[in-house]
């Protein structure tokens, strides 16, 4: 279909128009995390650092952080393994069930959170499991996993099984094969799934709202932050978190890049 | 490739060395799903299972949990808001995400993944800092108010803990799984379907209105109906910048949680349930969920 000049600009403009609308917002954290008043103003009167120093020395922030990474990194192992399993055997392996076993891997990503998090929550209660680091493990796992079977099973569906056969050929046993011919070539795919899954968990805050008891994670305080009123102290977070965003992003970008003219 | 022809041309011995390794397998491809499936059973299958039994067995065997909630008329306005900004943002996801989906599947791969790029990076960022800066842009310090002061207004307008502030939210959120969904159609659809409309005399808007876009429509439903599930359940947006008068679902159930009112909170986490199940029966239908997360990732 050709389109005139005009028409292809008024598309052109307007799609910069909806462009801006989606990252546009996320700048305007900036100037405010480095307001000197005690309110979020934009754009800000005076210029200082402090809430990036009420950040760094407020313990509830530190540990709510490094709750979030430790959370984040466990959920990423765990839904790794799990996940693994059920993309091999989904791609690779004749399993009984195979259509029912897809359905239940994908599901957590169809229901809406909240309802899983009630579900589990009234769970945790006869378990005394509110409140318990693995308890939330389990919990984010479980919205992790879909992710982490569908990523893992394309990746291994665009690997021509004849490389295993010729491994198995010469004579490799099964986790031979799976270590050095199929682990590496899937490499990309689980990364990607790394990020999936650890972004979940990073990310997500109902859960948490239900299961963590005492327990604060980062994206818990900044919620709870945002309900009760409202200090720089979370624009300061904020611009962190979308600057960290932003560097794997360009870091990402530059790597394929790499990739490809390597 | 020697491997790959003998596999195509002679399928015989192939089909048996394959079945004698199956037999095998059997064990491994069990002992590989076992922990996912010991974890989603005892985390997802069996409390949602428990979940629906509970809201018509407590405290008691009946439908009076049901019957609360549905002969509530505060719970009927509380399903019809969470319809409302549901379909509200859908609608403004389509609008804005259609034409860009259109540019963006006009280009060449290497572009398309620079613009794609762009799209997903709100996607990756975290929402409640999203949440965040949408609080900053429209409360009475914000971005918005300072810009309508300068030209001259000394009323504005109340832009915060409203409607308008939950679907600016909602469709920050949603807008790029609606892109991804209507690029990953448009891309599959055969360029010179639409050269021969043009030569044969079509002009560029009748090629695009009978052409293209009856062609684009599994995207536009996909589209739709991802965002719209998407968007019945959540909670954070409207728990973060919505009023009392935004009250969804999702906000109800946690409310009746805090208040200790189980009943009410499982019997409408049932409704949200069957809702959900049965828009998702009719999605998995015309495309499947799949192919979207091919393109987000």
């Amino acid at each position: 279909m050709q389109l005139s000049v005009r028409t292809r600009f008024l598309l052109w403009a307007y799609a910069a128009l909806v462009l801006i609308f989606l990252v546009g917002p996320l700048f305007v954290v900036v100037p405010v995390s480095f307001s000197a008043n005690e309110f979020a103003e934009f754009p800000p009167v005076s210029y200082s650092t402090q809430w990036y120093g009420s950040y760094f020395h407020d313990p509830t922030w530190r540990d709510a952080t490094i709750r979030s990474v430790k959370l984040g990194l466990t959920v990423t192992f765990v839904s790794l393994l799990c996940g693994g399993g059920v993309a091999l055997a989904l791609a690779r392996f004749r399993i009984p069930f195979r259509g029912l076993i897809r359905v239940l891997a994908m599901t957590p990503l169809i229901v809406p959170t909240i309802i899983v998090a009630l579900a589990v929550y009234s769970q945790y209660v006869d378990f005394h499991l509110v409140g318990s680091f693995w308890g939330l493990v389990a919990a984010h796992t479980i919205l992790a996993l879909p992710y982490v079977v569908l990523l893992l099973t394309n990746g291994l569906q665009q690997i021509d099984e004849v490389y295993e056969e010729a491994s198995s050929v010469m004579g490799a046993g099964r986790l031979t094969t799976l270590r050095r011919v199929v682990l590496p070539m899937l490499a990309p795919s689980f990364v990607a799934a790394a990020v999936f899954a650890f972004v979940t968990s990073w990310d997500e805050v109902v859960m948490v709202l239900f299961l963590g008891g005492r327990m604060t994670t980062l994206p818990l305080k900044m919620f709870t932050y945002l309900q009760t009123g409202v200090t720089p102290t979370i624009a300061a977070v904020s611009t962190m978190l979308i600057a960290l965003v932003m560097v794997l992003f360009i870091a990402s970008t530059a790597w394929t890049r790499f990739r490809r003219t390597a | 490739m020697a491997l790959t022809t003998l596999d195509t041309t002679s399928p015989g011995p192939s089909v048996e060395i394959r079945s004698s390794r199956n037999f095998a397998s059997y064990g491994f491809g069990l002992i590989a799903v076992a922990p996912a499936m010991v974890l989603i059973g005892l985390l997802f299958a069996y409390p949602l299972g428990r979940l629906i039994v509970h809201s018509f067995s407590q405290p008691t065997w009946s439908v009076t949990n049901y019957d609360n909630v549905l002969t509530d008329p505060t719970t009927w306005r509380i399903m019809k808001i969470t319809l409302f900004i549901a379909l509200e943002s859908m609608g403004l996801c389509l609008i804005l995400g259609y034409p860009i989906a259109f540019a963006i599947a006009s280009l060449t791969p290497v572009r398309a993944r620079l613009v794609l790029a762009v799209v997903l990076f709100p996607f990756w960022t975290s929402i409640l800092a999203r949440m965040y800066a949408w609080e900053i842009i429209l409360s009475q310090n914000g971005a918005v108010v300072s810009v309508l002061h300068h030209f001259g207004v000394t009323q504005p307008p109340n832009l915060l803990y409203n409607r308008v502030s939950v679907l600016l939210g909602m469709t920050h959120y949603l807008l790029p799984f609606m892109i991804l969904a209507l690029y990953s159609t448009m891309i599959t659809i055969d360029r010179s379907v639409c050269e021969a409309s043009s030569s044969l005399g079509a002009s560029s808007l009748q090629t695009f209105l009978r052409v293209y876009f009856p062609l684009s429509l599994p995207g536009v439903f996909t589209g739709g109906l991802l965002v719209f599930i998407l968007a019945l359940g959540f909670y954070v947006t409207p728990a973060t910048l919505g009023g009392p008068r935004d009250t969804t679902i999702a906000i109800y159930i946690q409310q009746r949680v805090n208040e200790l009112e189980f009943g009410q909170a499982t019997a409408m986490a049932v409704i949200l349930l069957v809702v959900v199940s049965l828009l998702f029966f009719v999605y998995d239908r015309f495309l499947g969920f799949e192919r979207l997360l091919r393109q987000g990732g």
